[in-house]
Protein backbone atom coordinates (compact mmCIF):
# COMPACT_ATOMS: atom_id res chain seq x y z
CA UNK A 1 0.00 0.00 0.00
CA UNK A 2 3.45 2.70 0.57
CA UNK A 3 3.41 3.53 -3.22
CA UNK A 4 5.27 6.34 -1.78
CA UNK A 5 5.98 7.52 1.60
CA UNK A 6 5.68 11.39 2.35
CA UNK A 7 6.51 12.56 6.11
CA UNK A 8 3.52 14.33 7.03
CA UNK A 9 3.83 16.71 10.21
CA UNK A 10 1.60 19.19 12.23
CA UNK A 11 2.74 20.10 15.50
CA UNK A 12 3.64 17.13 17.39
CA UNK A 13 2.38 14.24 15.15
CA UNK A 14 4.44 12.32 12.32
CA UNK A 15 2.73 9.82 10.42
CA UNK A 16 3.52 7.70 6.81
CA UNK A 17 1.02 8.76 4.11
CA UNK A 18 -0.13 6.11 2.18
CA UNK A 19 -1.07 7.83 -0.88
CA UNK A 20 1.35 10.86 -0.71
CA UNK A 21 -0.83 13.35 0.14
CA UNK A 22 -0.46 15.15 3.95
CA UNK A 23 -3.99 16.80 4.88
CA UNK A 24 -2.56 19.26 7.55
CA UNK A 25 -2.59 16.42 9.99
CA UNK A 26 -5.54 16.14 12.70
CA UNK A 27 -7.41 19.12 11.53
CA UNK A 28 -10.28 19.47 13.55
CA UNK A 29 -13.79 20.71 12.19
CA UNK A 30 -15.74 22.46 15.04
CA UNK A 31 -19.47 23.01 15.12
CA UNK A 32 -21.33 24.17 17.05
CA UNK A 33 -25.31 25.24 17.65
CA UNK A 34 -25.38 24.47 14.18
CA UNK A 35 -29.25 25.11 13.23
CA UNK A 36 -31.18 24.58 10.04
CA UNK A 37 -34.67 24.24 8.91
CA UNK A 38 -35.92 21.14 11.18
CA UNK A 39 -32.08 20.98 12.36
CA UNK A 40 -30.51 21.13 15.44
CA UNK A 41 -29.11 22.83 16.96
CA UNK A 42 -25.76 20.76 16.43
CA UNK A 43 -22.58 20.04 17.94
CA UNK A 44 -20.19 17.64 16.40
CA UNK A 45 -16.31 17.54 16.44
CA UNK A 46 -14.81 16.11 13.50
CA UNK A 47 -10.85 15.40 14.10
CA UNK A 48 -8.54 14.50 11.18
CA UNK A 49 -8.45 10.84 11.21
CA UNK A 50 -11.38 10.12 12.62
CA UNK A 51 -14.11 8.16 10.36
CA UNK A 52 -17.50 9.40 11.45
CA UNK A 53 -20.55 7.16 10.36
CA UNK A 54 -23.82 9.36 10.50
CA UNK A 55 -26.78 6.68 10.10
CA UNK A 56 -30.56 7.47 11.17
CA UNK A 57 -33.93 7.11 9.79
CA UNK A 58 -34.77 8.49 6.04
CA UNK A 59 -36.01 11.75 5.69
CA UNK A 60 -33.75 12.93 9.10
CA UNK A 61 -32.13 15.10 7.51
CA UNK A 62 -28.66 13.33 7.62
CA UNK A 63 -27.66 15.17 3.94
CA UNK A 64 -29.28 18.35 4.92
CA UNK A 65 -26.99 18.43 7.97
CA UNK A 66 -23.95 17.50 5.63
CA UNK A 67 -25.04 20.75 3.05
CA UNK A 68 -25.36 22.66 6.04
CA UNK A 69 -22.10 21.99 6.92
CA UNK A 70 -20.40 22.44 3.39
CA UNK A 71 -22.07 25.78 3.40
CA UNK A 72 -24.25 24.74 0.27
CA UNK A 73 -28.15 25.60 2.11
CA UNK A 74 -29.06 28.35 4.29
CA UNK A 75 -27.79 27.91 8.31
CA UNK A 76 -26.25 29.40 11.01
CA UNK A 77 -24.00 28.37 13.80
CA UNK A 78 -20.15 28.88 15.26
CA UNK A 79 -18.01 26.10 12.49
CA UNK A 80 -14.39 26.95 12.28
CA UNK A 81 -12.00 24.11 10.79
CA UNK A 82 -8.22 24.07 13.14
CA UNK A 83 -9.53 27.57 15.29
CA UNK A 84 -10.41 29.23 11.83
CA UNK A 85 -13.78 30.31 11.64
CA UNK A 86 -16.26 29.61 8.65
CA UNK A 87 -16.99 33.41 7.99
CA UNK A 88 -13.93 34.59 7.75
CA UNK A 89 -13.61 31.95 4.41
CA UNK A 90 -15.41 32.96 1.47
CA UNK A 91 -18.04 29.80 0.97
CA UNK A 92 -15.62 28.06 -1.86
CA UNK A 93 -12.63 28.47 0.17
CA UNK A 94 -14.33 26.95 2.75
CA UNK A 95 -15.82 24.18 0.69
CA UNK A 96 -12.41 23.42 -0.56
CA UNK A 97 -11.48 22.37 3.03
CA UNK A 98 -15.10 21.03 4.29
CA UNK A 99 -15.80 18.86 0.90
CA UNK A 100 -19.42 17.49 0.22
CA UNK A 101 -19.43 14.35 -2.19
CA UNK A 102 -23.47 14.06 -2.54
CA UNK A 103 -25.18 10.82 -2.80
CA UNK A 104 -26.60 11.56 -7.06
CA UNK A 105 -23.42 13.03 -8.95
CA UNK A 106 -23.85 16.42 -11.18
CA UNK A 107 -21.98 16.81 -14.40
CA UNK A 108 -21.29 20.24 -15.81
CA UNK A 109 -19.14 18.71 -19.06
CA UNK A 110 -19.80 16.20 -21.58
CA UNK A 111 -16.56 14.01 -20.38
CA UNK A 112 -15.24 12.89 -17.53
CA UNK A 113 -11.95 14.85 -17.81
CA UNK A 114 -13.00 18.54 -17.55
CA UNK A 115 -14.40 17.24 -14.17
CA UNK A 116 -10.51 17.12 -12.83
CA UNK A 117 -9.67 20.28 -14.05
CA UNK A 118 -6.91 22.04 -11.84
CA UNK A 119 -6.03 18.78 -10.39
CA UNK A 120 -2.74 17.06 -10.51
CA UNK A 121 -2.85 14.46 -13.65
CA UNK A 122 -0.75 11.77 -12.01
CA UNK A 123 -2.66 12.05 -8.59
CA UNK A 124 -5.49 11.88 -10.60
CA UNK A 125 -4.64 8.75 -12.67
CA UNK A 126 -3.28 7.29 -9.57
CA UNK A 127 -6.37 7.73 -7.28
CA UNK A 128 -8.53 6.10 -10.46
CA UNK A 129 -6.74 2.62 -10.41
CA UNK A 130 -6.79 3.11 -6.45
CA UNK A 131 -10.97 2.86 -7.71
CA UNK A 132 -10.12 -0.22 -10.57
CA UNK A 133 -10.84 2.59 -13.28
CA UNK A 134 -8.66 2.77 -16.00
CA UNK A 135 -6.71 6.07 -16.79
CA UNK A 136 -9.25 6.20 -20.18
CA UNK A 137 -11.78 6.49 -17.95
CA UNK A 138 -11.26 10.56 -18.47
CA UNK A 139 -12.05 9.98 -22.09
CA UNK A 140 -15.26 8.89 -21.57
CA UNK A 141 -18.62 11.12 -22.11
CA UNK A 142 -20.30 11.16 -18.84
CA UNK A 143 -23.83 10.28 -20.56
CA UNK A 144 -22.35 6.44 -20.79
CA UNK A 145 -21.45 6.37 -17.25
CA UNK A 146 -22.75 4.03 -15.15
CA UNK A 147 -24.24 4.76 -11.28
CA UNK A 148 -21.01 2.71 -9.94
CA UNK A 149 -18.97 4.58 -12.35
CA UNK A 150 -20.31 7.89 -11.46
CA UNK A 151 -20.12 7.20 -7.87
CA UNK A 152 -16.46 6.37 -8.15
CA UNK A 153 -15.38 9.23 -9.91
CA UNK A 154 -17.41 11.89 -8.33
CA UNK A 155 -15.56 10.70 -5.28
CA UNK A 156 -12.19 10.49 -6.86
CA UNK A 157 -12.82 14.49 -8.10
CA UNK A 158 -13.20 15.31 -4.96
CA UNK A 159 -10.55 13.54 -3.20
CA UNK A 160 -7.66 14.79 -5.60
CA UNK A 161 -8.12 17.69 -3.97
CA UNK A 162 -7.23 16.93 -1.05
CA UNK A 163 -9.82 18.45 1.45
CA UNK A 164 -9.34 18.53 5.15
CA UNK A 165 -12.48 17.23 5.76
CA UNK A 166 -14.60 14.85 3.19
CA UNK A 167 -17.94 14.55 3.80
CA UNK A 168 -19.60 11.24 1.52
CA UNK A 169 -23.75 11.02 1.32
CA UNK A 170 -23.77 7.30 0.86
CA UNK A 171 -20.73 6.50 -0.60
CA UNK A 172 -21.39 2.98 -1.27
CA UNK A 173 -24.36 2.82 -2.29
CA UNK A 174 -24.12 2.61 -6.07
CA UNK A 175 -21.42 -0.03 -5.43
CA UNK A 176 -21.13 -3.73 -6.45
CA UNK A 177 -19.58 -6.17 -3.48
CA UNK A 178 -16.02 -5.42 -4.60
CA UNK A 179 -15.76 -2.17 -5.00
CA UNK A 180 -17.81 -1.33 -1.99
CA UNK A 181 -14.97 -3.04 -0.42
CA UNK A 182 -12.14 -0.94 -2.24
CA UNK A 183 -14.01 2.04 -1.96
CA UNK A 184 -14.36 1.50 2.15
CA UNK A 185 -10.65 0.36 2.05
CA UNK A 186 -9.31 3.57 0.64
CA UNK A 187 -11.44 5.82 2.80
CA UNK A 188 -9.61 4.43 5.41
CA UNK A 189 -6.61 5.22 4.03
CA UNK A 190 -7.09 8.46 3.47
CA UNK A 191 -8.11 8.66 7.49
CA UNK A 192 -4.96 7.48 8.36
CA UNK A 193 -3.49 10.06 6.06
CA UNK A 194 -4.87 12.35 8.13
CA UNK A 195 -8.12 13.57 6.83
CA UNK A 196 -11.87 13.62 8.50
CA UNK A 197 -14.51 11.73 7.24
CA UNK A 198 -17.77 11.91 7.73
CA UNK A 199 -20.15 9.51 6.14
CA UNK A 200 -24.02 8.88 5.53
CA UNK A 201 -24.72 5.33 5.39
CA UNK A 202 -28.07 3.16 6.35
CA UNK A 203 -26.54 0.45 6.59
CA UNK A 204 -25.51 -0.67 10.43
CA UNK A 205 -22.59 -2.81 9.94
CA UNK A 206 -21.11 -0.88 7.00
CA UNK A 207 -21.19 2.05 10.16
CA UNK A 208 -19.78 -0.24 12.70
CA UNK A 209 -16.93 -1.95 10.21
CA UNK A 210 -15.83 1.24 8.76
CA UNK A 211 -16.83 3.97 11.17
CA UNK A 212 -14.15 4.77 13.65
CA UNK A 213 -16.97 6.88 15.38
CA UNK A 214 -20.86 6.36 14.86
CA UNK A 215 -23.77 8.92 15.06
CA UNK A 216 -27.44 8.95 15.21
CA UNK A 217 -29.10 12.08 13.65
CA UNK A 218 -32.66 11.86 15.13
CA UNK A 219 -35.64 14.35 15.32
CA UNK A 220 -32.87 16.68 14.52
CA UNK A 221 -30.98 15.98 17.24
CA UNK A 222 -27.46 14.11 17.08
CA UNK A 223 -26.71 11.33 19.64
CA UNK A 224 -22.86 9.35 20.13
CA UNK A 225 -22.84 6.17 20.45
CA UNK A 226 -20.10 4.74 22.19
CA UNK A 227 -17.68 1.95 20.49
CA UNK B 1 -40.77 63.74 -48.98
CA UNK B 2 -40.52 62.65 -52.29
CA UNK B 3 -43.69 61.09 -52.70
CA UNK B 4 -47.34 61.81 -51.45
CA UNK B 5 -49.11 60.53 -48.62
CA UNK B 6 -52.16 58.49 -49.27
CA UNK B 7 -54.57 59.44 -46.35
CA UNK B 8 -56.74 56.43 -45.42
CA UNK B 9 -61.01 56.69 -45.11
CA UNK B 10 -62.64 54.75 -42.50
CA UNK B 11 -64.62 53.16 -45.51
CA UNK B 12 -61.13 51.58 -46.39
CA UNK B 13 -60.57 50.42 -43.09
CA UNK B 14 -64.12 48.98 -43.17
CA UNK B 15 -63.28 47.47 -46.96
CA UNK B 16 -59.84 45.46 -45.09
CA UNK B 17 -62.19 44.61 -42.39
CA UNK B 18 -63.99 41.96 -45.01
CA UNK B 19 -60.41 40.16 -44.74
CA UNK B 20 -61.34 39.38 -41.49
CA UNK B 21 -64.67 38.17 -41.98
CA UNK B 22 -63.53 36.20 -44.46
CA UNK B 23 -61.12 34.73 -41.44
CA UNK B 24 -63.88 34.15 -39.28
CA UNK B 25 -65.70 32.53 -42.03
CA UNK B 26 -62.98 29.59 -42.55
CA UNK B 27 -62.91 29.26 -38.71
CA UNK B 28 -66.04 28.68 -38.39
CA UNK B 29 -66.24 26.31 -41.39
CA UNK B 30 -63.41 24.30 -40.12
CA UNK B 31 -64.62 24.63 -36.88
CA UNK B 32 -61.70 25.45 -35.51
CA UNK B 33 -63.44 27.78 -32.79
CA UNK B 34 -60.65 30.74 -33.36
CA UNK B 35 -63.54 33.16 -34.67
CA UNK B 36 -64.38 34.33 -31.06
CA UNK B 37 -61.19 34.76 -30.00
CA UNK B 38 -60.62 36.19 -33.70
CA UNK B 39 -63.07 38.76 -32.93
CA UNK B 40 -62.18 40.33 -30.20
CA UNK B 41 -59.00 40.71 -30.94
CA UNK B 42 -59.95 42.93 -33.90
CA UNK B 43 -61.94 44.75 -31.58
CA UNK B 44 -59.24 45.06 -29.31
CA UNK B 45 -56.55 46.11 -32.13
CA UNK B 46 -59.01 49.16 -32.89
CA UNK B 47 -59.79 50.38 -29.06
CA UNK B 48 -56.50 50.15 -28.33
CA UNK B 49 -54.60 51.97 -31.63
CA UNK B 50 -57.21 54.46 -31.52
CA UNK B 51 -57.10 55.22 -28.04
CA UNK B 52 -53.06 55.23 -28.29
CA UNK B 53 -54.06 57.28 -31.61
CA UNK B 54 -55.54 60.27 -29.64
CA UNK B 55 -52.97 60.06 -26.86
CA UNK B 56 -49.92 60.38 -29.15
CA UNK B 57 -51.88 63.51 -30.80
CA UNK B 58 -52.53 65.00 -27.97
CA UNK B 59 -48.61 64.43 -26.48
CA UNK B 60 -47.24 65.68 -29.84
CA UNK B 61 -49.15 68.66 -29.61
CA UNK B 62 -47.95 69.63 -26.40
CA UNK B 63 -44.40 69.04 -26.72
CA UNK B 64 -44.06 68.89 -22.60
CA UNK B 65 -41.17 67.31 -21.34
CA UNK B 66 -42.84 65.94 -18.35
CA UNK B 67 -45.85 64.33 -20.06
CA UNK B 68 -43.28 62.66 -21.97
CA UNK B 69 -41.34 61.70 -19.43
CA UNK B 70 -44.23 59.89 -17.89
CA UNK B 71 -45.76 58.89 -21.19
CA UNK B 72 -41.73 56.95 -21.09
CA UNK B 73 -42.54 55.65 -17.52
CA UNK B 74 -45.39 54.00 -18.75
CA UNK B 75 -44.38 52.37 -21.38
CA UNK B 76 -41.71 50.85 -19.20
CA UNK B 77 -43.59 49.76 -16.64
CA UNK B 78 -46.30 47.91 -19.04
CA UNK B 79 -42.85 46.09 -20.77
CA UNK B 80 -41.77 45.03 -17.58
CA UNK B 81 -45.26 44.03 -16.51
CA UNK B 82 -45.22 42.18 -19.91
CA UNK B 83 -41.22 40.59 -19.39
CA UNK B 84 -42.48 39.35 -15.79
CA UNK B 85 -45.61 38.02 -17.50
CA UNK B 86 -43.82 35.60 -19.85
CA UNK B 87 -41.72 34.14 -16.93
CA UNK B 88 -42.59 30.54 -15.83
CA UNK B 89 -40.61 30.78 -13.05
CA UNK B 90 -40.83 34.24 -10.98
CA UNK B 91 -38.71 35.04 -7.97
CA UNK B 92 -40.44 35.56 -5.20
CA UNK B 93 -40.85 38.94 -3.40
CA UNK B 94 -41.68 40.89 -6.83
CA UNK B 95 -38.26 40.29 -8.09
CA UNK B 96 -38.75 39.06 -11.47
CA UNK B 97 -40.84 42.24 -11.76
CA UNK B 98 -38.30 44.77 -10.56
CA UNK B 99 -35.47 43.15 -12.35
CA UNK B 100 -37.18 43.02 -15.79
CA UNK B 101 -38.21 46.68 -14.97
CA UNK B 102 -34.62 47.79 -14.21
CA UNK B 103 -33.34 46.18 -16.64
CA UNK B 104 -35.89 47.72 -19.69
CA UNK B 105 -35.52 51.09 -17.94
CA UNK B 106 -32.04 51.29 -18.27
CA UNK B 107 -31.54 49.78 -21.51
CA UNK B 108 -34.58 51.49 -23.04
CA UNK B 109 -33.32 55.02 -21.90
CA UNK B 110 -29.82 54.79 -22.22
CA UNK B 111 -30.28 53.95 -26.11
CA UNK B 112 -33.44 56.31 -26.58
CA UNK B 113 -31.16 59.32 -25.20
CA UNK B 114 -28.47 58.57 -26.67
CA UNK B 115 -30.26 58.16 -30.64
CA UNK B 116 -32.18 61.49 -29.62
CA UNK B 117 -29.09 63.69 -28.57
CA UNK B 118 -26.31 62.43 -31.21
CA UNK B 119 -28.04 60.50 -34.10
CA UNK B 120 -31.69 62.15 -34.68
CA UNK B 121 -31.39 65.57 -32.71
CA UNK B 122 -34.84 66.70 -32.83
CA UNK B 123 -35.11 69.97 -31.13
CA UNK B 124 -36.05 70.25 -28.70
CA UNK B 125 -33.87 66.87 -27.78
CA UNK B 126 -37.21 65.05 -26.43
CA UNK B 127 -39.89 65.52 -28.79
CA UNK B 128 -42.25 63.21 -28.44
CA UNK B 129 -43.06 63.00 -32.67
CA UNK B 130 -39.48 61.22 -32.14
CA UNK B 131 -38.65 59.85 -28.84
CA UNK B 132 -41.86 58.21 -28.16
CA UNK B 133 -41.94 56.06 -31.50
CA UNK B 134 -38.33 55.42 -30.63
CA UNK B 135 -38.42 54.54 -26.83
CA UNK B 136 -41.58 52.15 -28.68
CA UNK B 137 -39.08 50.24 -31.25
CA UNK B 138 -36.86 50.24 -28.78
CA UNK B 139 -38.52 48.88 -25.60
CA UNK B 140 -40.35 46.22 -27.88
CA UNK B 141 -37.49 44.71 -28.54
CA UNK B 142 -35.28 44.64 -25.93
CA UNK B 143 -38.23 43.45 -23.96
CA UNK B 144 -38.34 40.38 -26.10
CA UNK B 145 -34.64 39.96 -25.20
CA UNK B 146 -35.40 40.94 -21.60
CA UNK B 147 -37.84 38.17 -21.11
CA UNK B 148 -36.34 35.43 -23.09
CA UNK B 149 -32.51 35.77 -20.99
CA UNK B 150 -34.40 35.49 -17.78
CA UNK B 151 -36.69 32.57 -18.74
CA UNK B 152 -33.92 30.57 -19.92
CA UNK B 153 -31.15 31.29 -17.01
CA UNK B 154 -34.04 30.73 -14.40
CA UNK B 155 -34.99 27.33 -16.10
CA UNK B 156 -31.60 26.25 -17.34
CA UNK B 157 -30.07 26.66 -13.78
CA UNK B 158 -33.00 24.77 -12.07
CA UNK B 159 -32.87 21.97 -14.61
CA UNK B 160 -28.99 21.80 -13.79
CA UNK B 161 -28.81 22.50 -10.22
CA UNK B 162 -26.62 19.35 -9.72
CA UNK B 163 -23.96 20.46 -11.75
CA UNK B 164 -24.14 23.87 -10.66
CA UNK B 165 -23.81 22.30 -6.96
CA UNK B 166 -21.54 19.90 -8.00
CA UNK B 167 -19.09 22.69 -9.20
CA UNK B 168 -19.44 24.71 -5.89
CA UNK B 169 -19.40 21.77 -3.42
CA UNK B 170 -15.71 21.37 -4.91
CA UNK B 171 -15.12 24.63 -4.10
CA UNK B 172 -15.69 26.23 -7.25
CA UNK B 173 -16.42 29.88 -7.50
CA UNK B 174 -19.90 30.60 -8.28
CA UNK B 175 -18.73 32.91 -11.31
CA UNK B 176 -17.15 30.22 -12.81
CA UNK B 177 -19.89 27.66 -12.08
CA UNK B 178 -23.03 29.31 -13.57
CA UNK B 179 -20.54 31.29 -16.52
CA UNK B 180 -21.61 28.90 -18.86
CA UNK B 181 -25.70 29.35 -18.30
CA UNK B 182 -25.12 33.07 -18.42
CA UNK B 183 -23.31 32.23 -21.88
CA UNK B 184 -26.77 30.57 -23.44
CA UNK B 185 -28.85 33.01 -21.78
CA UNK B 186 -27.61 35.79 -23.32
CA UNK B 187 -27.30 33.90 -26.61
CA UNK B 188 -30.70 32.84 -26.50
CA UNK B 189 -31.87 36.50 -25.85
CA UNK B 190 -29.73 37.95 -28.94
CA UNK B 191 -31.19 35.29 -31.36
CA UNK B 192 -34.20 37.28 -32.15
CA UNK B 193 -32.59 40.27 -32.83
CA UNK B 194 -29.20 38.78 -34.64
CA UNK B 195 -32.11 36.55 -36.60
CA UNK B 196 -33.79 40.21 -37.40
CA UNK B 197 -30.80 41.42 -38.82
CA UNK B 198 -29.76 39.11 -41.08
CA UNK B 199 -33.15 38.53 -42.43
CA UNK B 200 -33.56 42.17 -43.04
CA UNK B 201 -34.11 43.46 -46.36
CA UNK B 202 -33.94 39.73 -47.61
CA UNK B 203 -36.90 38.10 -46.21
CA UNK B 204 -38.29 40.41 -44.33
CA UNK B 205 -38.73 44.29 -44.80
CA UNK B 206 -38.76 45.84 -41.41
CA UNK B 207 -42.22 47.62 -40.33
CA UNK B 208 -40.58 51.29 -39.77
CA UNK B 209 -38.77 51.08 -42.99
CA UNK B 210 -42.12 50.04 -44.85
CA UNK B 211 -43.95 52.83 -43.04
CA UNK B 212 -42.03 55.45 -44.26
CA UNK B 213 -41.88 53.99 -47.88
CA UNK B 214 -45.61 53.99 -47.74
CA UNK B 215 -45.56 57.67 -46.37
CA UNK B 216 -43.26 58.97 -49.07
CA UNK B 217 -39.75 58.47 -47.58
CA UNK B 218 -37.23 57.82 -50.49
CA UNK B 219 -36.20 54.34 -49.84
CA UNK B 220 -32.78 55.07 -49.21
CA UNK B 221 -33.37 57.27 -46.60
CA UNK B 222 -35.85 54.71 -45.17
CA UNK B 223 -33.23 52.23 -44.93
CA UNK B 224 -30.66 54.99 -43.24
CA UNK B 225 -33.48 54.85 -40.08
CA UNK B 226 -33.87 51.70 -40.48
CA UNK B 227 -29.92 50.86 -40.23
CA UNK B 228 -30.05 53.00 -37.03
CA UNK B 229 -33.02 51.75 -35.46
CA UNK B 230 -31.68 48.02 -36.21
CA UNK B 231 -28.28 48.99 -34.04
CA UNK B 232 -30.38 51.03 -31.18
CA UNK B 233 -32.14 47.87 -30.73
CA UNK B 234 -29.36 45.64 -30.90
CA UNK B 235 -27.53 47.78 -28.61
CA UNK B 236 -30.52 48.24 -26.20
CA UNK B 237 -31.16 44.71 -26.31
CA UNK B 238 -27.61 43.37 -25.10
CA UNK B 239 -27.39 45.93 -22.66
CA UNK B 240 -31.25 45.10 -21.06
CA UNK B 241 -30.77 41.61 -21.48
CA UNK B 242 -27.18 41.12 -20.03
CA UNK B 243 -28.56 43.52 -16.72
CA UNK B 244 -31.39 41.24 -16.48
CA UNK B 245 -29.54 38.06 -16.27
CA UNK B 246 -26.77 39.01 -14.40
CA UNK B 247 -29.19 40.52 -11.83
CA UNK B 248 -31.31 36.84 -12.09
CA UNK B 249 -27.87 35.13 -11.39
CA UNK B 250 -26.91 37.30 -8.76
CA UNK B 251 -30.41 37.09 -6.91
CA UNK B 252 -30.04 33.09 -7.21
CA UNK B 253 -27.50 33.11 -5.26
CA UNK B 254 -25.96 34.99 -1.82
CA UNK B 255 -22.56 36.16 -0.05
CA UNK B 256 -21.88 32.73 0.68
CA UNK B 257 -21.79 31.49 -2.91
CA UNK B 258 -24.70 29.40 -2.98
CA UNK B 259 -27.46 28.27 -5.43
CA UNK B 260 -30.62 29.71 -4.04
CA UNK B 261 -33.31 28.22 -5.78
CA UNK B 262 -35.30 28.35 -2.70
CA UNK B 263 -36.07 31.94 -4.12
CA UNK B 264 -38.16 31.03 -7.08
CA UNK B 265 -41.87 31.01 -6.49
CA UNK B 266 -43.17 27.39 -5.73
Amino acid sequence: MFDSITICSDHHTTLHATHGQCYGLFMTLSVRNLKRLSLGPIDLDVVGGDIVALTGPSGTGKSLLLRAIADLDPNEGDLSLKDQKRETMTGPQWRKQVMYVPAHSGWWADLVEPHFEGANRSLVIDTLHRLDLESTALGWPVANLSTGERQRLSFARAVVHSPKILMLDEPTSGLDTDNGARMEKLISGYAQDGMGILFVTHDATQAKRLGTRQLTLKDGQLTEHPQ
Amino acid sequence: MTGTYIQLSYFDLALASVLLLLAGGLSIGLKLGLEKMLGIAAIRTVIQLSLIGLVLKILFQMVSPWWTAAAAVFMMALAGREAMARQTLKLRGGWSLGIATTSLMLAGTIVTTLALTTAIRPEPWYDPRFSIPLLGMVLGNTLNGVAVGMERLSATLKREKDAVEARLALGHERSTAVRPYIQEAMRAGLMHIINAMSAAGLISLPGMMTGQILAGVNPTEAVKYQILIMFLIAGSTSLGALSAVLAVSHRLSDNRERLRLDRFKP
